[in-house]
């Protein structure tokens, strides 16, 4: 019980990134130092993680925790994962007050945010490689894109949108 | 009643956050820009903020603006709204999932969502660049940085310092 919130602890402690940039630590942590999973049966976790909402690592945290030790489990892990960002953001965020004024804080932040800009686009490509193939696929992405950026449409309606149209589609083939 | 705002919101987030990481932030963006809560720059400090401290960016987003909002309690509450959606979702449907799993239905829905979280990730980045991309110089560095990331192996942690470290030189200069 112990090893299983340590174990979250360090993901939620060392995983920069957010999302799937964190699956490499998970798997290093749970499959290879712990051996608690193998690489498969974390596979078809991870295949299932993303069927539900929420982050990844939680989600991830909640699976392996339940497998492990039950609903105890599920809630340690989580706990466990969520625990070091919280406390880094809470001290970051009482001291962002003062630091918003300070001129070489912005100016690193205006140095730093289109990076960010970039990353998030790199892994938009990335993504698109492994899962737009088909033309349905691409025309539920660019329907959802304008929507979102020309449509200014809440996301949560596109999202169930775009549910219905890939059910839509997969009845027609 | 702020407090009760602030954890439907989250709530909401949780619920409908798709793919995770950057595809959420969309969904995080909508509620506290349309809230008010935050103003735009604001909203791209924090996801930088996000990619530079560790854990996921939902919950960095979801502790930093509980606490820009109501203190301590705030980010409580929104990082609690955040998690309990998967946190029911996955003991609940992961049992009933592996016996529908194969259905039509399921996979149907899926081959829905999954491209649509290509779109929220390509619209996060486009939301951003009002507040990020002012200057021809930090174009450029959005640019290197995708060219970089799809090219080579190099950590995005380093290239997050090095534009930093860029941003403070240029402004030392007076270049900006």
């Amino acid at each position: 019980m112990l090893a299983l919130f340590l174990a979250f602890f360090r993901i939620g402690l060392f995983t920069f990134g957010g999302g799937f940039a964190m699956l490499p630590f998970i798997e290093r942590e749970v499959v290879e130092r712990k051996g608690w999973l193998s690489r498969e049966e974390l596979t078809d976790c991870l295949a299932l993680v993303q069927t539900i909402p929420g982050p990844v690592a939680v989600n991830t945290a909640i699976m392996v925790g339940r497998r492990m030790a039950g609903k105890v489990g599920a809630l340690l892990a989580t706990v466990g994962v969520v625990l070091p960002p919280f406390v880094v953001i809470l001290v970051i965020a009482s001291s962002y007050g003062h630091l918003q004024n300070n001129l070489w804080v912005n100016a690193f932040f205006a140095g730093v945010r289109p990076v960010v800009v970039g990353l998030i686009a790199a892994s938009a490509i990335k993504l698109g490689r492994s899962i737009l193939h088909s033309w349905s696929s691409w025309l539920i992405f660019s329907l959802v894109l304008l929507a979102l950026v020309i449509g200014g449409v809440n996301p949560v309606w596109v999202i169930m949108g775009a549910a219905i149209l890939g059910w839509g589609f997969a009845r027609l083939e | 009643m702020l407090y009760w705002q602030l954890l439907f919101s989250f709530l909401k987030i949780g619920l409908f956050a798709f793919g995770g990481g950057y595809a959420m932030i969309p969904l995080i963006q909508a509620e506290i820009l349309g809230q008010g809560w935050l103003s735009a720059q604001e909203f791209a400090n924090i996801v930088a903020v996000s990619q530079m401290t560790p854990g996921p960016i939902a919950i960095n987003a979801a502790t930093f603006v509980g606490y820009r909002i109501l203190g301590l309690g705030g980010a409580a509450v929104a990082t609690l709204g955040v998690v309990i959606p998967p946190f029911v979702l996955t003991l609940v449907v992961s049992k009933l999932f592996y016996t529908f799993q194969e259905r039509s239905l399921v996979r149907g829905v899926f081959s829905g969502i999954r491209p649509a979280v290509i779109a929220l990730i390509t619209s996060a980045a486009i939301f951003l660049v009002p507040s990020s991309i002012m200057t021809l110089s930090q174009g450029i560095i959005a640019l290197l940085t995708t060219i970089v990331i799809l090219r080579t192996r190099i950590s995005p942690l380093v290239l997050i310092f090095l534009g930093g470290m860029f941003g403070v030189i240029t402004s030392g200069l007076g270049l900006n």
